[in-house]
Parts: C-alpha cells; sequence; structure tokens
C-alpha cells in the first residue's frame, strides 16, 4: 500500500503554457485576413432580396455600396419611413448619386477603375421606382457593372 | 571581473499572450464574414443627348417580352404566366429547339470547339417593369432568367466535356457564351417602345 500512503506536499504540476501565445497568434491571424472593416454606419434598414443564381462579389476595394431602405427607427421622425438611399455615410437623393459615383472612382487606382462594380443593396420591399431611378443615374455616371446584393435562398424553396 | 559563463537572461514572455488576445478581440469585433453576393448585370451605357430616339428594328419574333405590373404579376410574351413557369418559357425562347416561326430565327456561326452551331443569336429578353413592382419580384424574375441561361449552358457543358459550366476553362465558357449569350436587356421606363 506503499503507493497510497505517500505523505507530503503533493504539488499540482505548472501548466506549460509556453505554447498559448502561438495558439492566440494563429486565431489572430485568421481573423486578420478574413476580416473586412465596416466601413459605414447603416442608417437604414435592409432585408436583401433572395435567388439562387448568385456570384460572389470579389475583390472589395473595386465594389462601391448603395443602400436603400426604410431610415431606422431614429432617424423616422425627420426622415419618414418612405423606403431612403443612403451613400456613405448620410442619406442621400437620386440627384446625388452621380457626384458619389465620380467622387468613389476618382479615389481608386486608375488601373482598377474600369473594374469598378456598385452594389446595390437593397430591401427586398422596396419599390422599383426608386431603383429604376437608381438605375439610370448609375448609367449616367457610366457605373456600368452593377450587383443586385442578394442572400441564397435555402435548397427546396422555390 | 566577472568570470565567463553569464548567462543572457530570458525575456519575460508571459505578456505576450495578453498583447495576442488584445489584438485578437479587435479584430474578432471588427470583423464581418458574410461574404456578399448577388446578381451581376451588366447596365446599358446612357443614350447620347444629341442622339436620335431611334428604334433599334429588332425582329417581332426575336423579343420576348417579359412584363411586371404593380400586382406583381408576370405578363410573357402576352400570357399572364407564374414565376416557376418563367424558367421553361425562357429556355424555349433561347433554344428554339422546334425551329417555330414565332420563336427565334436561328443563324448558323462558327463557335471554337463547337465548330458550327446554329443559334438564336439575335434573340433579346426584355423585361419591363412598373415603378410599383416590388423589388423582390423583379429580383425573382431577373433569378429566372439567369438560372435559365446557366441550366442550358450547364447542359451544354455537359454533354460537350462532362463538367459543368462552372468548371471549364476561360476559353470554353466563352465559346458556350457565344452559343448561349445572356441578352437581358432592361428597358427604360415608360419607354415601352422595344428600346433595345
Amino acid at each position: 500500500m506503499g503507493k497510497f500512503s505517500k505523505q507530503g506536499k503533493r504539488e499540482m504540476p505548472q501548466l506549460n503554457t509556453s505554447s498559448l501565445p502561438d495558439l492566440i497568434f494563429t486565431l489572430l491571424f485568421f481573423f486578420m485576413i478574413t476580416t473586412t472593416m465596416r466601413e459605414v454606419t447603416l442608417k437604414v434598414e435592409f432585408q436583401v432580396p433572395s435567388g439562387t443564381e448568385l456570384e460572389k462579389l470579389e475583390k472589395k476595394s473595386l465594389v462601391t455600396f448603395v443602400y436603400v431602405g426604410k431610415p431606422m427607427e431614429e432617424f423616422r421622425k425627420v426622415m419618414g419611413s418612405e423606403s431612403r438611399i443612403q451613400l456613405n455615410d448620410q442619406f442621400a437623393e437620386v440627384a446625388e448619386i452621380q457626384d458619389y459615383i465620380t467622387q468613389e472612382r476618382a479615389s481608386m487606382r486608375e488601373e482598377d477603375q474600369p473594374f469598378m462594380t456598385v452594389s446595390l443593396k437593397i430591401d427586398e420591399h422596396t419599390k422599383m421606382g426608386i431603383v429604376t431611378d437608381i438605375k439610370q443615374a448609375l448609367r449616367q455616371a457610366y457605373a456600368l457593372k452593377i450587383n443586385y446584393s442578394a442572400t441564397r435562398k435555402g435548397p427546396g424553396a422555390q | 571581473m566577472a568570470k565567463g559563463n553569464r548567462k543572457v537572461p530570458d525575456i519575460n514572455s508571459s505578456s505576450t499572450a495578453d498583447i495576442a488576445f488584445l489584438l485578437l478581440i479587435f479584430f474578432l469585433i471588427t470583423t464581418s464574414m458574410d461574404t456578399d453576393s448577388g446578381l451581376a448585370r451588366q447596365l446599358p451605357p446612357p443614350p447620347e443627348p444629341d442622339q436620335e430616339e431611334q428604334d433599334i428594328d429588332i425582329k417581332e419574333r426575336n423579343i420576348l417580352i417579359v412584363l411586371l405590373n404593380a400586382q406583381n404579376q408576370l405578363m410573357v410574351g402576352g400570357e399572364l404566366l407564374d414565376i416557376t413557369q418563367l424558367n421553361e418559357r425562357a429556355k424555349e425562347f433561347i433554344q428554339n429547339p422546334q425551329d417555330k416561326a414565332t420563336l427565334p430565327e436561328k443563324t448558323e456561326i462558327e463557335v471554337p470547339y463547337f465548330g458550327k452551331v446554329v443559334t438564336t443569336a439575335n434573340h433579346v429578353i426584355s423585361l419591363m417593369n412598373d415603378r410599383g413592382t416590388s423589388y423582390q419580384a423583379y429580383i425573382d424574375v431577373q433569378n429566372e432568367l439567369v438560372r435559365a441561361y446557366n441550366e442550358l449552358r450547364d447542359d451544354i457543358a455537359l454533354s460537350k466535356w462532362h463538367v459543368r459550366y462552372e468548371e471549364l476553362n476561360e476559353d470554353q465558357k466563352s465559346a458556350i457564351r457565344e452559343i448561349y449569350p445572356q441578352r437581358i436587356s432592361e428597358a427604360e421606363p415608360r419607354n415601352y417602345g422595344g428600346k433595345k
């Protein structure tokens, strides 16, 4: 029984944590690579429509976003609850889109400018009238590559 | 005089983990993992200001008019359709398998890999909508039309190379795109003329 009658202080061995930083760094690099900073604070609510034939939007630096939807709760008093356009951090009118696109294009590198894509994040309940206006404005601004942002529809759903 | 054998003191690295944690938490918070996806489309360039309004001459049989009204009802080529039927209807229009006189005329073109192919190269699907149409209905229609094209392209890719269109290389893809060019025209609002 000598095995069990050992006397004296038994010390808990120290856990070796020297590899912990490495673990954390691995995680860190993962998030650093996959991260895209959120550039704007959204002022409109939108739920993009769903579809099946979607293409991934690549090269985030070439993409300009246009948001359309109902203003958030806190802006309703001023802006009403009609669908509004948001460019960057503020509400905008259709007439301002052309300037916005020109400005965004100017901030890109010259060789990237032909590949500029405009992603339209539009709420599914929006009426087409405002969408058509935006499309016309984009045509005038020669931003012809557009992407109707949508979520993938689950399989089986028609 | 100190004798040799001086040890370099270890740098205490117990706080590296803390620093890394701090950075990790920062990126965790700022990250948004959602990959953006959507329907890619190409808009036509704006009309020249001095350009006269001219109707581009397209034979009637080559146009499929898809109308979407404010009640989200769909009319395709003069008849009321359900959205689920649109895919079949569009495919029939693009292919014209029986060479009907009411569907697009066929022309013979030379395509790499395939040789001479008879296609409906001049067909146009014209999509028109009301200002009151809901965006979801519009996207549904766009989606069905794109699906019709994708399925046709997949079919021909499978029969020729036994792989799906997505997996082909760029040359093969462009050959197939020549056979089934995506020709969806979005008419200008209220201009219900047959503008391309």
